[in-house]
């Protein structure tokens, strides 16, 4: 029986109120309260953050490398969404 | 298939690419940086132990909460990268078990005992500050978790060798025994931590792979020169003599040069003959095995929390 | 109100200070030697704190004497007969259950009495108890969900846990004693009546130790006298190794 015995959870924090929460690494806990806690002891402790998220890792779906090609290729060729596509005359500023 | 993998895979390499953990990667690259990252947490959490022995003896309230703080960031920094090695499929159970089974290492300058309290403000300017240098290079590595890990320890590491120097500084602009303590202790601190950067290249067994794949981003003898050469006026700054009576500067070169290290000893003590290593390791496990009833209750009260939910 | 004179209050923040300074180096003792990675993290911030409230009730001492003296003269310049910590804090670290109920007791202490000491018409004592509570307000979650998990966890963690109530329960009384300076202080309204917190500590306490399934003792040994400077034969020992280097070469900058 082993520490490794408890969850692992990814720590997100979020650095200053309006910023996104990012993510920061991981830790080991017993449930989400305990996480929360560890994660404010391990990754705060030079004022880096106003809110935490904890996620377990298992929970956690990510895309594969190989997937790359059907996931993201087909946008390449659709640069109409990008502003910088539009080429306006320079009297039309800040748009 | 597997070649046109391992092309893929060293095209990004070449071309500056992280790897990621859910890529694909050669085998042999998965166990390097397992070894090289764990080896990593290791010495971070062994190195908890000379400093973290002086924690209850420190000489003022403000070092006592300096020295706490910065052991205590040498925790998190070993709990950062198991986080980081666990990326690459293995637990960090059994990076514990090789640890103390003695399959992993850990850097070798923790087998030298802390006598002093001026041993506290070497380690700190001397162990962190050759630490910090590998690890500045290390922030290039190409493994993205642990080039990660690298930028966030680098950033609170400075911290770790400023408050060494700062300490020896105050010893040396303090009475003649606090002096002569400061002197003491950068005589036993330097070599070794000039061996903190491995052997030579032409004798390094790892080099060659982790120079190819960017796992490492510098030669040992490059960041050792480095190392030499931001050290020398900092010895002077404080007034001490430099411990290598043959040091000199090399204009032509641009760099210091010093006397050869003593190799036999370097191998002698990562293998058992420096002072502490069964006391590191021993009091690791002991902590570890006090501890698990403590584990052991954790997840048994989990275990009869989700019962009672169901 | 009552004159206090500045001796008084310098007396109080001292014996404050001495509390703060001997707890935090008993949970500072952890380091390297917890359960696990996290948690050895989580008990050096506790400690942290608590060394640091005892530099910011040293400090106020030292100002109100105003001799010359700074903090580091309070924590390591007095022997242990002159320290008036409460007995509970100066016992040695113990086993990981040791460690936590002891928490538990004195975090739930901390918190009446700070809330009461940041009523204080002293400033700088308010001001110090308004940063301390909310610190102790995390160490008391920490300690009474550890208390919790260790009572409700295995066999050993329960017992561990039982035997350490047993050993530390006759410690507690004395928080509750008030002797003439903590009087003077109280009724000039510089100071916290202690008294007054024994009830809600009680039901709290009880409470907390309830849901873990663990018994509160009977009250019947009492072992009191830190705010005397009688202490159990662990404090001397404790700051033989706290002040030895600073006292091998007094006098100088470290």
């Amino acid at each position: 029986m082993s520490a490794e015995n408890l969850q692992l959870f990814e720590i997100f924090l979020r650095s200053k109120r309006g910023l996104d929460h990012k993510h920061v690494g991981s830790l080991h806990a017993e449930d989400h309260e305990q996480a929360l806690e560890y994660a404010r002891d391990v990754y705060t402790r030079r004022s880096e953050g106003v809110s935490i998220w904890v996620v377990r890792s298992d929970d956690i779906c990510a895309s594969q490398e190989d997937d790359s090609e059907s996931f993201y290729d087909p946008s390449n060729d659709k640069p109409y969404r990008l502003a910088t596509y539009y080429q306006l005359p320079d009297e039309v500023n800040n748009m | 298939m597997a070649l046109d993998q391992e092309q893929n895979f060293q095209a990004k390499i070449d071309a500056e690419d992280k790897i990621e953990p859910k890529d694909w990667m050669p085998e042999a690259y998965r166990k390097n940086l397992i070894r090289q990252i764990s080896q990593h947490a290791h010495s971070e959490v062994i190195g908890m132990q000379p400093e973290g022995n002086w924690i209850t003896r420190a000489p003022s309230l403000r070092r006592k909460a300096v020295l706490l703080a910065k052991v205590q960031d040498e925790g998190g920094h070993g709990l950062y990268l198991y986080s980081t090695a666990e990326t690459l499929g293995i637990t960090r159970e059994e990076m514990i078990n090789a640890l103390q089974d003695g399959s992993a290492k850990y850097a070798s300058i923790f087998n030298y005992p802390a006598q002093t309290w001026a041993d506290v403000g070497a380690i700190g300017w001397l162990v962190d500050g050759a630490a910090i240098v590998n690890q500045v290079s290390l922030q290039r590595t190409s493994y993205g978790p642990y080039s990660r890990s690298m930028v966030r320890i680098c950033k609170e590491e400075s911290f770790h060798q400023r408050q060494g120097y700062e300490l020896m500084l105050t010893l040396c602009r303090g009475s003649e025994a606090q002096k002569a303590m400061a002197q003491d202790a950068l005589n036993r601190f330097y070599w070794p931590s000039l061996m903190m950067f491995g052997p030579h290249d032409s004798e390094s067994a790892h080099s060659a792979s982790s120079m190819k794949w960017k796992i490492k981003r510098e030669t040992n003898d490059y960041l050792r020169q480095k190392f030499i050469d931001q050290t020398a006026p900092q010895i002077e700054f404080l007034g001490l003599e430099h411990p290598d009576k043959n040091l000199i500067w090399n204009e032509e070169r641009g760099h210091f040069e010093g006397s050869e290290l003593d190799w036999d000893e370097f191998k002698r003590v990562i293998h058992g003959d420096g002072h502490c290593n069964r006391q590191r390791v021993q009091h690791h496990i002991k902590a570890h095995e006090e501890g698990a009833w403590v584990r052991e209750a954790l997840v048994r009260y989990k275990q009869k929390k989700k019962l009672k939910a169901a | 109100m009552a004159e206090v004179n500045k001796q008084a209050i310098q007396d109080y923040a001292t014996r404050l200070g001495d509390d703060a300074v001997v707890i935090g180096h008993r949970v500072s003792e952890w380091c390297s030697k917890g359960p696990f990675l996290e948690e050895d993290l989580a008990l050096q911030n506790v400690a942290l704190d608590f060394i640091g409230r005892a530099r910011m009730f040293y400090s106020y001492a030292a100002e109100l004497a105003n001799d010359g003296r700074k903090e580091d003269d309070f924590a390591y310049m007095r022997d242990h007969r002159e320290y008036q910590n409460l007995l509970l804090m100066e016992l040695p670290r113990g086993d990981f259950a040791y460690t936590m109920v002891r928490q538990l007791l004195v975090d739930v202490f901390n918190l009446y009495y700070l809330e009461q000491l940041q009523q204080s018409s002293d400033e700088t004592l308010s001001a110090i108890a308004g940063k301390a509570i909310k610190e102790t307000r995390y160490h008391l979650r920490r300690s009474s969900e550890w208390v919790l998990r260790l009572g409700l966890g295995t066999e050993e963690s329960k017992k561990r846990a039982q035997t350490a109530l047993d050993d530390l329960w006759g410690f507690t009384h004395e928080m509750f004693d008030l002797d003439a300076l903590e009087q003077q202080l109280a009724d000039a309204g510089i100071g916290v009546d202690n008294t007054s917190l024994q009830a809600a500590w009680t039901t709290q306490v009880k409470s907390i130790l309830e849901e873990a399934t663990l018994i509160p003792p009977e009250d019947e040994w009492k072992v009191k006298g830190g705010r005397e400077g009688y202490h159990t034969e662990f404090l001397g020992q404790m700051l033989n190794e706290m002040q030895c280097v600073h006292r091998a070469n007094p006098g100088l900058e470290w």
